[in-house]
């Protein structure tokens, strides 16, 4: 055993729990928000008003198309190149790095989910609508009751991919000097001059979020598929 | 503002291509060495063997698994310091340093090979096992029938899916520019840090990325179209 090595990875381990921290919350916040604007974009691609579809095919084209590292140096250093941006409201926001990279990750996850809830959405049988507008439902109600729910469902293995695809993205964060666990992983190779051991020791740490994420989706999907609970 | 990215005195224009045609090399030879390590992987994956099933698996979990940020990292620093290990052991002193672009391309296509193998897996799944049998009713050995039966019915089945991990590619060589290899994003990098005009360049950078994911979408469309003439589809 190489002990020295040994001990510099023990002195850095506090590092690396803080880093896998910061990974954890960027990929929940950019998740759960990037859901809510998924869903929102989802419905105005399949609006019959023709603009809103526009807006919404647009949005997920230019987001889908271009790299997740040119949306973050574009919002971290594209943005405050302008005056106006910088005496706004949101510039407290928009200086800081971790606002940035979340803002980022919204808006790249919520282009890829808005396809994903689309398939969802059409992938619920037209029965289902016809029945529930039988029984009295209508517009938003139906909606809620009717599609969202099971639009969810059938979303949830693509929706799967997705969460493990923005554990990846939330790498990036790194490129503007966040300090998650891969922008910890480059700090300790370069510290301790063993990258090799340090940057598979992150990998690890990867492989096993991405693993919890694959088996908590399929519970998920278990419990709300009652055939197959 | 306009003539930052024009070809004068003060243009970028020049370096904004070149790191274009950086960008594509990168992307088409990481793409190309994707396509064979994923199709090894993916015979091995359906192959009988056993050891091989279980390497190939290990390959496309773990790549699969890892941000391709970290892979570049690991290939780019750790295949420094083990080339500077492996001087040493040959007796010369200093620490080495690979060149970026053989191990951009390495690691991009290392990355794409993962994914590149999961769908050629799937095309290769999607061939009937009855072609496979009638090949061998009419004599032919098993290169014969991978080079007349299986291979082009794969590709073909495998084209959407290969249409993706494509765009995937083309995108992570985006990732690259972290080890100083001039592609675009590079140059946009260098360009907005000179100019102060970081707004004008990453838009560019990003409208060019657009550019190009257009187009060779496009042209998998077409080749789509193409491999799949006189296939009865079952919708349309």
């Amino acid at each position: 055993m190489n002990s020295p090595l040994v001990t510099a990875l023990m002195a850095a381990l506090p590092q690396f729990v803080t880093g896998t921290w910061l990974t954890v919350q960027l990929v929940a916040l950019s998740l759960l928000l990037g859901l809510l604007l998924a869903t929102l974009v989802a419905v105005m691609r399949l609006s019959h008003l023709a603009p809103l579809s526009w807006v919404a095919r647009g949005y997920i084209y230019v987001f889908r198309s271009t790299p997740l590292l040119v949306q973050i140096f574009l919002i971290y250093y594209g943005l405050g190149q302008f005056d106006a941006v910088r005496q706004s409201v949101l510039w407290p926001l928009l200086r800081e790095p971790y606002w940035c990279a979340i803002i980022a990750f919204v808006l790249n996850t919520g282009a890829y989910t808005a396809e994903i809830m689309r398939g969802g959405i059409e992938a619920v049988p037209h029965g289902q609508v016809e029945a529930a507008k039988a029984c009295g439902m209508g517009g938003g109600l139906l909606f809620r009751r009717i599609i969202l729910p099971q639009a969810f469902r059938l979303a949830l293995p693509a929706y799967g991919n997705e969460i493990i695809l923005m554990l990846q993205g939330s790498a990036l964060a790194s490129t503007i000097t966040l300090m998650e666990l891969t922008g910890v992983a480059k700090a300790i190779a370069a510290r301790t001059f063993q990258p090799i051991e340090v940057f598979c020791l992150a990998g690890a740490v990867y492989l096993g979020m991405s693993f919890l994420i694959t088996r908590g989706v399929q519970l998920a999907e278990r419990r709300l598929t009652p055939v197959k609970r | 503002m306009i003539d930052l990215l024009g070809f004068g005195a003060r243009g970028w224009g020049l370096q904004l291509l070149q790191g274009m045609g950086m960008t594509l090399l990168v992307a088409v030879s990481a793409y190309l060495w994707g396509l064979g390590l994923g199709g090894a992987a993916a015979a091995l994956k359906l192959s009988g063997h056993r050891g091989g099933r279980v390497a190939a698996d290990a390959y496309t979990t773990i790549v699969r698994g890892v941000p391709s940020l970290l892979v570049i990292y690991l290939l780019f620093f750790g295949g420094n310091s083990a080339a500077t290990w492996v001087v040493s052991l040959l007796g010369f002193n200093g620490p080495v340093e690979l060149s970026a672009l053989p191990v951009g391309i390495l690691a991009v296509g290392t990355v794409s090979g993962a994914y590149s193998a999961e769908v050629l897996r799937g095309g290769a799944l999607a061939v009937p096992h009855g072609q496979v049998e009638a090949a061998k009713a009419l004599g032919m050995n098993r290169w014969l029938t991978f080079r007349r039966v299986m291979l082009p019915q794969t590709l073909r089945y495998a084209l959407p899916g290969l249409g993706n991990v494509w765009q995937l590619t083309l995108k992570d060589t985006s990732l690259v520019s972290v080890v100083a290899l001039v592609e675009l994003m590079r140059v946009a990098y260098l360009a907005q840090g000179a100019t102060r005009q970081p707004f004008l360049f990453f838009t560019t950078a990003g409208l060019l990325y657009l550019a190009m994911a257009g187009l060779s979408g496009r042209l998998f469309a077409r080749a789509e179209l193409w491999a799949g003439r006189g296939v009865r589809r079952a919708a349309r």
